[in-house]
């Protein structure tokens, strides 16, 4: 039999293709934004979806909130190594870091940092981002157009990434550059070559290098950069590992809270009525923070590696089989969410959604990502009668990083 | 019913009646105690439920299973008698029981 050329999904209403030939990792379907439609066929006829052939090879698609729960918090039968998307790790270039180990080594490097962004340090930072936060949107021109993602969301989860590290602010876009060029590939235009990519993340490991070789003399701090340097763990790591780490927090902490940023006022935008619910209610803003984060789910996945054989709603995943836990799909999985494709800021059980993950991997960043978003909604409120998107703002071309390049807006004053 | 007292981490308290079978966790969300989020809504995946079982106690209760004990790892303010209120099963054997709150849950 010759190779069936692949289906564009684009080109098809779900409803229309074989369930078998479903892929829904084609990037044609995030790109025009018709994902949404391929999950709820999956979540309905085939929550455990098995995709034969796609450009990331055969994979199992988890699609209902209950079963990626299971999942997530099964460390035993699902592994998170070698890697935690969809795509293959480079396999003459590999970036060991912890969210990408099972235990015990990834508790043990773990506990290294955790109480960086535990609520008790946060304590210590809320003044310094607020303040921060406070100058980003003083210096904003009203009533012009301007990008929201460049000026205040990729601007302030930036900041927030020097402060973490004690990173000279002066050099903090670095920061954000070697953010996308980790998550870059061939086709996202950020890097010209693989190649291209990993000298630039060579050339962050020298600088990091050097912050390390400061700081390992100068006695107990609380930045990042100290604890990794300092921390029985971590502190003979080899410098591939030193990077993956550093990676690690630095992709963590900046496209997903940037994203969340963004889809914040994009989704308010959408909803007048609720916009009006709170210019009324400023009390409702930390239950709408966690709305954003479900709404948004900033990153659309994780993977696992099946360790054996597991059965989970009827189908048997093979020992050694990829599976895909789709955030995204179960944060609109009706079974557990009441009305779940509505953006409600007052919502019940907002806390109760998938967008940090579960388990021993769930975000480590989640409280600081939480008390970012909340202040920035605490002094945007203060300020501004509606931030108002023009336009539609665009979409990050990526079935894992679930977010927004740009986003015009106009800025109206109380 | 049994009787659960939460000691909330400035000092107030909330005694609640925990019906037998049900968790301390819901027994806690059922009488809107604050301070316990329960992310995970009993899977003993969020650890945010956590509480500190008062010394009196700690025998009766006993120690955490072997996933709650991976699950509070993940928490810098763990201390020995931590244990994740959704993994408690309420029984007459509890009544009187009293657990603090932590500052924060993480
Ligand atoms: C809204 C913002 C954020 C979202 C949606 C998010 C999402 C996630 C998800 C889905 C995971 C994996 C969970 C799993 O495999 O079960 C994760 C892990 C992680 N996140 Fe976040 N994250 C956010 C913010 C942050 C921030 C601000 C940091 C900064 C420190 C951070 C650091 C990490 C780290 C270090 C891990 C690995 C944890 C582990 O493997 O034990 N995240 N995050
Ligand atoms: S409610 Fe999540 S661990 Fe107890």
């Amino acid at each position: 039999m010759s190779e069936a050329p692949t289906l564009d999904m684009a080109d098809f209403d779900p409803q229309d293709l074989a369930l078998e030939d479903i892929d829904v990792s084609q990037r044609s379907i995030w790109i025009h934004d018709k994902k949404m439609a391929f999950f709820e066929r999956l979540r309905d006829e085939a929550p455990v979806h098995y995709c034969k052939d796609s450009e990331y090879g055969p994979y199992w698609s988890v699609t209902r909130y209950k079963d990626i729960m299971e999942i997530d918090g099964n460390w035993q039968d699902f592994s998170s190594e070698p890697a935690i998307t969809i795509l293959e790790p480079e396999e003459d270039f590999p970036l060991p870091m912890f969210i990408a180990m099972d235990p015990p080594v990834h508790d043990e490097q773990r506990k290294t940092v955790q109480g960086s962004v535990a609520p008790a340090n946060l304590k210590l930072m809320e003044e310094t981002i607020r303040s921060r936060t406070q100058r980003v949107l003083d210096d904003l021109p009203i009533g012009e157009q301007f990008d929201w993602v460049d000026r205040v969301s990729i601007e302030l989860t930036t900041q927030m990434l020097a402060t973490l590290f004690d990173f000279p602010f002066e050099d903090r876009r670095k920061l954000t550059r070697w953010s996308d060029v980790a998550t870059a590939d061939e086709e996202s235009g950020i890097v010209e070559s693989e190649e291209a990519r990993q000298a630039e993340l060579y050339e962050c490991l020298e600088y990091f290098t050097r912050l390390w070789h400061e700081r390992e003399e100068q006695g107990e701090r609380s930045d990042l950069v100290s604890m990794l340097a300092q921390g029985e763990a971590t502190k003979n790591m080899t410098p591939q590992e030193y990077l993956g780490n550093l990676i690690l927090l630095i992709v963590g902490g900046n496209d997903t809270t940037r994203n969340s940023m963004t889809g914040g006022v994009w989704a308010l935008n959408q909803n007048p009525g609720e916009y009006a619910k709170l210019r009324n209610n400023p009390g409702v803003i930390p239950n709408m923070v966690s709305e954003i984060i479900r709404w948004q789910t900033p990153l659309a996945h994780m993977r696992r590696i099946a360790n054996k054989d597991y059965v989970l709603d009827g189908q048997t995943i093979k020992a050694g089989d990829k599976v895909i836990m789709w955030y995204l799909s179960g944060n609109r999985d009706e079974r557990s969410i009441d009305r779940p494709n509505e953006f409600i800021i007052d919502r019940d059980k907002a806390r109760q959604h998938l967008s940090f993950g579960f388990g021993v991997h769930r975000c480590m960043g989640n409280r600081l990502a939480e008390m970012q978003l909340r202040i920035l909604w605490e002094e945007v409120q203060k300020r501004f009668h509606m931030v108002e998107v023009i336009g539609e703002p665009k979409l990050v071309p990526s079935n894992f990083v679930h977010g927004y390049t740009e986003m015009q807006v106009v800025l109206h004053p109380h | 019913m049994p009787k659960i007292t939460f000691i909330e981490h400035d000092g107030t308290q909330h005694t609640v009646d925990a019906e037998v079978g049900k968790t301390v966790m819901q027994a806690a969300m059922d009488n809107l105690v604050p301070g316990i989020d329960a992310d995970c809504g009993g899977e003993c995946s969020c650890a945010t439920c956590h509480v500190m079982v008062n010394a009196d106690w700690t025998g009766t209760v006993g120690g955490p299973n072997e996933a709650e004990d991976s699950m509070l790892d993940l928490n810098p303010e763990r201390a020995a008698n931590s244990r994740l209120s959704c993994q408690m099963t309420v029984s007459d054997d509890l009544d009187g029981l009293i657990v603090d709150l932590p500052e924060f849950q993480f």
